[in-house]
C-alpha cells in the first residue's frame, strides 16, 4: 500500500511530468514578456501563440476565441459579470438596463458570487433547482427563461458530486426561450472526463482550469465564441484582445496547453481504468451500513465517489482519514479551511445535518489500485470506529445539541 | 489535541506538548462568520494557527462549529440581554464548544487529551479526584471562564500553560520564533467585536426602551433600550443628578430601569441556578471565595443550598452573571446569578 492515498483529484491533480517539463524553459531561458517587438519577447510570443493554437484544438474553437485567464474562477467571473456587462444597452457597459442572470443552484462559488455581484450591480439573479439527483431542473430552466435573460450558466459537472449535467437540452431550452442570453458553462470539472470539444459545444463561453487535469494551478482559460459579448474584468495593457489585460503567463499557457494534450491522449485509457478502480471503492463502500451515495451516481464522472456517512460528521471522519493516510474531503472549503454545509447538497434536499455527513472521494490521473486498497483498508474501519465511540456521559448533558 | 485559537497562549501550548514528546494535533474552531470577523476565531487567526501548528511539525485541522456556537452561545447572549440580564458567551463557548463538542471529537477520534491555552491548572490526586486550580499568574488567571467543567470532562483536559507567567509564555514563543509571540491578547466578546454590544443585540432581539427611575419610583428620563444598562453600571446612565447613581436593577418585562446611590445596590446573598461543582459540593460552613467576573476579586462567602450568602454586603451581582466559587486557589463550582 502506498502512504499517502491522495482521493482529492476534484480539489486539484498532481502536474504531470510533461507539463513540467514543457514549462521548464519558460521559467528559465525564454522569459521574454510576449508583447514586445525583440527577439528575446518574439521566442515567447511564438510559443505563448502555439500554445493557444494547442488549447484551441483541444477546446473546440479558434485560437482567437481563446482568453487565457488565471485560473477557473477568474474565467467564470469573466464570463458571467463581463456577459452581464456587455448585455447592458450603453457603449462599455455604462449604460442601459442590467439583465437577469441565471444560474443552477449547484454552481460553483466562482459563478454563484459573481451572478450575485451582477445582481448587487441593479441586475436580477433567478436560480433554477436541481432534483435529489443532482441533476439540473430543466422544466424549472424553461419556467425562468425570458427575453430579459442576459447570462445562463451551467456547469458542466458538478466539483461534489461529480454528476454531470444535460448541457445540449440546457442549451436547447435557453436558445429558444432566452433569445438574448449567452450561455456560459463552467467546465472546470469535466476536461479530465469528458472531450471538451463535443461537451462544451452548446455553450458560448466556456472555463477551464489547468490544475484539474495534470497542469499547473493560477492557469485557466475562457473560451469566447466569436460574437458574444463581454467586458473585460481587468483592464490595462489590452493584452488577450482587450478581454484579459497583464502580461500572459506564457509557462502557464504552455502548461495548460500539454495538460490538454496529454489528457486527450489518455482519457480513453484513463476513463476506463479509474473507473474501475472508482467502481471497486464504490463498491467496498457500500457494505458499510449506512454510506449512501450522493445523487445518481450512474451520471457521475467516473473519477468520482461522493457518499453520506450516516451519523459521522464529515469533518471528524476526514480528520481520521488524514491520520491513517488517506485523503479526502468534504465538498467545497471556505477560506479558513473548515467546511461549512454545502449548497449543493442543500440544494438537491438535503438538511444541514445530512450535509455535515457528506464525503467526497475523487480519483484521478495519478491514482492507482494501492490507493483504492488503501482506502478500503481504513475507511471502513475508520467509520465504524467513530461510530462505536464512546458517547459522552451525563456530565455533559444537554451540551451539544 | 490543541485547541489552537491563533493566540499565543494556545501556540506556547501546543510548542510544550510537543516539546514533551506528545503526538499533537492542533485544531482550530470556525465559529463565527459574521459581521465582527475578529476575536478569537477570525480567518487571520486560523491562518495564524496554521501557520505555529507547521513550524511545529503538526497537523492542524479547522471544525466548522458555526452552527453550533450561534445556537449555544450567540443566541443565548442576545436573549439574556434582551431580558436584563448579564450573560457570559467566554464561559458558554467553553462549556458547549471547546470542552463540549471539540472534546467529544476529540474522544471519537480517540486522542488522549485536549489542551488549550487557558491560564489555569489541572491536578489529578491520589484520591482519583481531578481538581481544577487557579493559573500560576493570578493577574491572567482564567479558570473564572472554566465555571462547568466536571470531573468527565476535566479527566482529558490539560492547560500546558497553567504553570507558567504570561510573561514566561511570551518569552516562550519569543525563544521559539512563533508569530504569535507579540500578538495583542482578545479582549472583547469575539462576536462582538469592538463595535457596539448594545447595537449587536438590538440589531438581534430590538431595542427595548423604557425609563429609568430613582429607588422611589420617580421617574427621571425616557431611555432607548435596556440592552444598554447592566445592573452595578455607573456610566452613561444619561441622567444629571447630584450624586452619583448606579443601575441597581433592570425590568425587562417593563424596560424599567432603576437607578440609586451605591449603597442601594448592597446585597448579603445571590441565589444561583444551574449550579455545577467540579467534583463535590463544598461543606455549608466552608468559607469560599465567590468570584463573579473574569477578573474580579473574590468576595467571602458561604454556599447555602443553592444561596450564597456574603460574610459582608457586597455590590448586586446582576442576573445571568457566572458566579465562580473557590476553595483557596481551588475552582470548585458555580452557577448563573438570578
Amino acid at each position: 500500500m502506498t502512504e499517502v492515498a491522495y482521493l482529492d483529484h476534484a480539489a486539484t491533480t498532481p502536474v504531470r511530468p510533461e507539463v513540467r517539463a514543457a514549462m521548464a524553459p519558460f521559467l528559465d531561458e525564454v522569459y521574454g514578456n510576449p508583447s514586445g517587438i525583440h527577439a528575446v519577447a518574439r521566442r515567447a510570443k511564438t510559443a505563448l501563440e502555439e500554445a493557444r493554437e494547442e488549447i484551441a484544438e483541444h477546446l473546440g474553437c479558434a485560437p482567437g476565441e481563446v482568453v487565457l485567464t488565471g485560473g477557473g474562477t477568474e474565467a467564470d467571473n469573466l464570463a458571467v459579470r463581463g456577459a452581464a456587462r456587455a448585455a447592458r444597452s450603453g457603449t462599455g457597459g455604462t449604460g442601459g438596463t442590467v439583465g437577469t442572470v441565471v444560474v443552477s443552484a449547484i454552481e460553483h462559488k466562482a459563478v454563484a458570487e459573481a451572478a450575485a455581484r451582477v445582481a448587487r450591480a441593479g441586475g436580477t439573479v433567478r436560480t433554477v433547482r436541481v432534483g435529489a439527483d443532482g441533476v439540473i431542473d430543466l422544466d424549472h430552466l424553461e419556467a425562468v427563461l425570458d427575453d430579459t435573460v442576459v447570462v445562463v450558466s451551467v456547469m458542466g459537472v458538478n466539483n461534489e458530486t461529480g454528476i454531470v449535467q444535460p448541457l445540449v437540452a440546457v442549451a436547447e431550452r435557453v436558445r429558444a426561450q432566452a433569445p438574448r442570453a449567452v450561455l456560459h458553462t463552467d467546465a472546470v470539472q469535466a476536461v479530465a472526463w469528458l472531450d471538451p470539444v463535443a461537451t462544451t459545444a452548446p455553450a458560448d463561453l466556456v472555463a477551464v482550469s489547468a490544475h484539474k487535469f495534470g497542469g499547473p494551478k493560477g492557469v485557466g482559460a475562457l473560451v469566447v465564441r466569436d460574437g458574444t459579448g463581454l467586458e473585460p474584468d481587468l483592464v490595462g495593457g489590452g493584452q488577450e484582445r482587450g478581454r484579459r489585460s497583464g502580461t500572459v503567463d506564457v509557462a502557464g499557457a504552455v502548461g495548460l496547453a500539454v495538460a490538454l494534450r496529454v489528457t486527450a491522449a489518455t482519457r480513453p485509457v484513463d476513463v476506463a481504468r479509474i473507473g474501475r478502480m472508482r467502481d471497486r471503492l464504490a463498491a467496498g463502500l457500500a457494505t458499510v451500513p449506512g454510506v449512501v451515495p450522493t445523487g445518481d451516481r450512474a451520471r457521475a464522472v467516473v473519477g468520482s465517489h461522493h457518499v453520506r456517512v450516516e451519523g459521522v460528521e464529515a469533518e471528524t471522519l476526514l480528520v481520521a482519514l488524514d491520520r491513517e493516510g488517506v485523503c479526502a474531503a468534504a465538498g467545497s472549503s471556505c477560506a479558513s479551511g473548515a467546511s461549512a454545509p454545502s449548497h449543493v447538497l442543500t440544494a438537491m434536499g438535503w438538511s444541514r445535518r445530512a450535509a455535515k455527513e457528506a464525503v467526497r472521494f475523487s480519483l484521478g490521473h495519478a491514482s492507482t489500485d494501492a490507493d483504492v486498497d488503501r482506502a478500503l483498508a481504513v475507511v471502513p474501519r475508520a467509520i465504524e470506529r467513530l461510530r462505536g465511540a464512546p458517547v459522552a456521559d451525563g456530565a455533559r448533558a444537554g451540551v451539544s445539541g | 489535541m490543541v485547541a489552537m485559537s491563533g493566540g499565543v497562549d494556545s501556540s506556547v501550548a501546543a510548542a510544550l506538548l510537543v516539546e514533551a514528546g506528545h503526538d499533537v494535533t492542533g485544531v482550530t474552531l470556525r465559529l463565527w462568520g459574521g459581521p465582527s470577523d475578529s476575536g478569537c476565531c477570525s480567518v487571520g487567526d486560523v491562518e495564524d494557527a496554521r501557520r505555529v501548528a507547521a513550524q511545529l511539525g503538526v497537523p492542524h485541522y479547522v471544525f466548522d462549529e458555526a452552527d453550533e456556537f450561534e445556537a449555544h452561545v450567540v443566541e443565548p447572549y442576545a436573549a439574556a440581554h434582551a431580558a436584563g440580564a448579564t450573560p457570559n458567551p467566554c464561559v458558554a463557548c467553553n462549556r458547549h464548544l471547546k470542552f463540549g463538542r471539540l472534546l467529544d471529537r476529540a474522544r471519537t477520534l480517540g486522542v488522549d487529551a485536549l489542551a488549550t491555552g487557558h491560564h489555569a491548572r489541572v491536578r489529578r490526586g491520589d484520591d482519583g479526584v481531578v481538581r481544577l486550580l487557579r493559573a500560576v499568574d493570578a493577574a491572567k488567571d482564567q479558570s473564572y471562564v472554566l465555571v462547568g467543567l466536571t470531573q468527565d470532562r476535566l479527566a482529558s483536559v490539560r492547560f500546558p500553560v497553567g504553570d507558567l507567567t504570561k510573561a514566561e509564555v511570551r518569552a516562550r514563543a519569543a525563544a521559539l520564533g512563533l508569530r504569535t509571540a507579540d500578538k495583542p491578547e482578545s479582549m472583547d466578546v469575539c462576536f462582538v467585536g469592538r463595535a457596539d454590544r448594545v447595537a449587536f443585540v438590538e440589531a438581534r432581539v430590538g431595542a427595548r426602551p423604557g425609563v429609568i427611575v430613582d429607588d422611589t419610583g420617580r421617574e427621571l428620563a425616557a431611555h432607548a433600550g435596556i440592552a444598554r444598562f447592566t445592573v452595578g453600571q455607573r456610566r452613561g446612565l444619561g441622567v444629571a443628578l447630584g450624586e452619583r447613581r448606579y443601575v441597581v436593577d433592570v425590568d425587562a418585562p417593563t424596560g424599567t430601569v432603576t437607578v440609586g446611590p451605591s449603597d442601594a445596590l448592597l446585597r448579603d446573598a445571590v441565589g444561583l441556578r444551574d449550579l455545577v461543582f467540579t467534583h463535590t459540593r463544598p461543606p455549608a460552613d466552608r468559607v469560599l471565595g465567590v468570584q463573579v467576573r473574569a477578573h474580579g476579586r473574590p468576595a467571602p462567602g458561604v454556599l447555602d443550598g443553592d444561596t450564597v450568602r456574603f460574610v459582608a454586603p457586597v455590590a448586586r451581582v446582576a442576573p445571568g452573571q457566572v458566579v465562580a466559587l473557590y476553595d483557596g486557589d481551588e475552582l470548585v463550582g458555580g452557577g448563573d446569578a438570578v
